[in-house]
């Protein structure tokens, strides 16, 4: 879990993060209804979106604060905290739940001890579950950032894993 | 536009032209007007057909053939022979095949192909691809001589039916929106696709994009409007990328913009993200979170036809229903109408998952029976196991049994039998699936995606989550069914969107039509599908155990002892009947009661 370790500097105060940030405000703010714009480019670049993150946003788009963190708590998409460098989605839709997904996710666990929600101490796997990633006729299928494997078994998958915690 | 015989797409990649493409195109034209054809055939480039290696090549619509290694000798007896008496000429065909398409395949048998009809075979990043189709055809036919009247009159008429799962008349929605007073008025796609188990939607947008922005186009003209947002969500990065480039190009060749096609109708169109809220594919969800904010569903009427995005008349449709739209304007209402049932016409796509052999895409007419689908289209269940049910419309559509295969698959059919439509999700579940189990998990996902704006869903749902846990831990009462149906009934009724309304829908078909499953679980503590960990064990068979350890080794909690090549036993304490153990056994030695 993330607050056991040392914390990261907040992406305002990195120059690079910060530019990213003003360029992705200045060329969605005329939009109508643009928070959602914003937000969901800021989750892509950055990766999280930080409570400084908000107040900034709110307060370049001249909205109430609560409004952008209704947002936010709202979509599954947007995430408030770092998450490890690679981002590992478990889909528990129906056809992957029927075609064995649990099993998938229970060994995810035990070969990472972690829990769903977690990331590695490394910083770089974050385990998730998601629901129906669109790729149902290859049931079970796990997302690897923009990566999907499907027909994945319990006994291939540390394999898998594996490769991206090298990386 | 000039509606042409033929056209022909002369390939100008580096390779080709470095090959004559240039000259060959040229003389081509030339050849064609001297023969009198010049009004009949067009010529046109395209950057990649697929045989650059035996350029120069030219592909011919709508015939799709494809002739390779051309000279200019070849030029007057092609067009004599092939142009103008119609005849192949068999030696100057290409021998290259296109990779098939591997999520879709060619038509399985009963498939009848009308939405994914160029799905695999163009290439969607190209624009002049889907214009050979007769791509824009439609819409060139609608703004030169069609009425906004006769648009409506015709998509009236061909009978087509919502495809986002209510399965309300396109044809009313858009006479609903024209008749609506204000402006501006905005064109919304409902690309949405949230039900688990279903991803017709993603192979349209990712495969045949125009299609999809055409009938918007279309759609805009018959009601008035002015703008259009596609909403995708982000589980489909490649889809977002698709069409945005899509759009990019129909803006390029006139077909968005100002005036379209010299025209005073004007249209534009953009595609916003969704952030992973199943309940914004319900249409007032999306249209709020297309607004910036969260997705809450609310009250219907008013209808978004007279007030909808930022309260203005919008028109909102599936992706489906806007993609058949072009080929109802060409081929007529009546050739679509030809095809489904009295109530439901035409033809749906469907994604076939869980137990079936051949999972995928499939498009069928209106009518077909479960039976045909599982079968004859989807090749049987896995492993040649039994069939236990088949669960339609997503997480608000329920699981039919065997009794309904012979049921014709259309939106009346589905609903007295207790399921629905939905958007086309349609994942088949074998014998060794426990129902209670998966109503269960419908209930989980509910749960989950309950917005929480109002009571009977946020809190009723949670309710028949619990019970339900309670029943598959092994602790299920006596009345717990009769509380499943109460609650159910209370929840349909309230809740305030289609989200709430449709929630108890596993449940209650699960109850309906395997009720002595729950039955089992409450009063005998049995799981008889084996599923339900708390009222299963594992045990290992003596006569059939070789002492062989494997078992031992791979069990995560060591719960399993004995002596190498002696017969091994559980520990039920230790036991965590994750199912291992009997994955693992080469000899079949594991059995579970
Ligand atoms: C909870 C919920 C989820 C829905 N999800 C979708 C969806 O993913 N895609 C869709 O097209 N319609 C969805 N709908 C239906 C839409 O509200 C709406 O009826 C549909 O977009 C209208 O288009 P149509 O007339 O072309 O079917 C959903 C409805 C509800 C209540
Ligand atoms: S259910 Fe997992 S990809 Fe659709």
């Amino acid at each position: 879990m993330a607050n056991t370790r040392k914390t990261l500097p907040d992406p305002l105060t990195i120059p690079e993060q910060r530019t990213l940030i003003d360029r992705i405000i200045a060329e969605n703010r005329h939009l109508p209804g643009a928070s959602m714009v914003v937000l969901g480019e800021l989750q892509d670049a950055i990766g999280y979106i930080s409570f400084p993150m908000q107040k900034y946003v709110a307060q370049e788009l001249r909205v109430p604060e609560s409004q952008i963190y209704g947002v936010i708590s709202f979509y599954s998409f947007f995430t408030t905290e770092p998450r490890g460098r690679h981002n590992v989605k478990f889909c528990l839709g129906t056809a992957c739940y029927v075609s064995g997904a649990p099993k998938l996710i229970e060994k995810a666990q035990d070969v990472l001890g972690i829990g769903i929600g977690e990331t590695t101490d490394d910083w770089q796997l974050t385990i998730e579950v998601c629901r129906c990633v669109g790729a149902c006729s290859q049931a079970p299928v796990v997302m690897i950032d923009d990566d999907i494997y499907g027909r994945v078994t319990p006994a291939e998958l540390p394999k898998i894993l594996a490769r991206y915690q090298r990386t | 536009m000039r509606y042409y015989r033929s056209h022909v797409m002369v390939c100008t990649s580096p390779q080709c032209v470095d090959k004559g493409a240039r000259t060959l195109m040229k003389r081509l034209q030339e050849e064609l007007a001297a023969q009198g054809l010049a009004d009949e055939v067009a010529v046109l480039e395209t950057p990649h057909i697929g045989d650059c290696a035996n350029g120069p090549e030219i592909m011919v619509y709508p015939d799709r053939v494809h002739y390779a290694g051309l000279t200019l000798e070849d030029l007057p007896s092609l067009v004599e022979e092939y142009f103008k008496k119609g005849r192949v000429v068999t030696r100057l065909l290409s021998q290259f095949r296109p990779p098939v398409d591997k999520e879709l395949g060619p038509p399985k048998p009963k498939e009848v192909r009308v939405v994914l009809r160029n799905c695999g075979k163009i290439d969607p990043e190209n624009i002049e691809d889907y214009i050979a189709e007769d791509g824009y055809q439609a819409l060139a036919k609608v703004l030169t001589e069609m009425t906004p009247e006769q648009v409506i009159e015709e998509i009236l008429a061909s009978g087509l039916r919502g495809r986002g799962g209510a399965g309300f008349p396109t044809g009313r929605k858009w006479q609903f929106c024209r008749a609506a007073a204000g402006s501006p008025k905005y064109v919304v796609c409902n690309a949405d696709e949230g039900d688990p188990g279903a991803f017709m939607n993603r192979r349209v947008l990712e495969g045949d994009p125009h299609s999809v922005i055409e009938g918007m186009i279309i759609a805009a003209y018959a009601i008035g409007a002015s703008y259009g947002y596609i909403y995708c969500r982000a589980e489909y990065p490649i889809a977002v990328r698709t069409l945005r480039e899509a759009i990019r190009q129909a803006r390029e060749y006139g077909f968005l913009g100002q005036n379209i096609l010299g025209t005073d109708f004007s249209f534009d169109l953009e595609v916003r993200m969704g952030a992973g809220a199943f309940v914004c594919g319900e249409e007032t969800a999306l249209m709020a979170s297309i607004e910036g904010k969260r997705g809450h569903p609310r009250t219907r009427p008013p209808f978004p036809a007279v007030s909808g995005l930022w309260g203005k008349p919008t028109n909102i449709n599936n992706v489906e229903s806007y993609a058949v739209v072009p080929q109802i304007i060409l081929k007529g209402s009546a050739w679509y109408a030809s095809m489904g049932t009295a109530t439901s016409k035409g033809t749906k796509t469907f994604a076939l998952a869980g137990d079936v052999n051949n999972t995928g895409l499939i498009e069928v007419p209106f009518g077909i029976t479960m039976r045909e689908i599982i079968y004859d289209v989807g090749g049987g269940i896995k492993g040649g196991k039994g069939f236990k049910a088949v669960q339609t419309g997503g997480p608000m559509g329920g699981c039919l049994p065997a009794a309904y295969l012979d049921v014709p698959v259309d939106y009346e059919s589905l609903t007295s039998a207790g399921s629905i439509m939905g958007s086309g999700g349609m994942v088949v579940m074998d014998e060794e699936t426990c129902m209670v189990d998966i109503a269960r998990f419908f209930m989980e996902f509910i749960q989950d995606e309950s917005c929480g704006k109002c009571i009977p869903c946020r809190v009723g749902t949670r309710h028949l989550l619990e019970i339900l846990e309670r029943i598959c831990a092994g602790l299920g009462k006596p009345d717990d069914i009769e509380e499943l149906e109460h609650l159910s009934s209370l929840i349909r009724r309230s809740s305030l969107c289609g989200l709430g309304q449709g929630a108890p829908n596993p449940v209650v078909t699960t109850l309906r039509h395997f009720r002595s499953e729950y039955e089992a679980h409450i009063y005998d503590k049995r799981c008889p599908a084996k599923v339900c960990r708390a009222l299963i064990r594992y045990e290992i068979d003596p006569a059939f155990c070789t002492g062989c350890t494997l078992c031992a080794r791979n069990c995560p909690v060591n719960a399993i002892s004995g002596e190498r090549r002696q017969p091994h036993t559980i520990n039920q304490e230790l036991c965590t009947r994750c199912g291992i153990c009997k994955q693992v056994c080469k000899f079949d030695a594991v059995t579970v009661s």
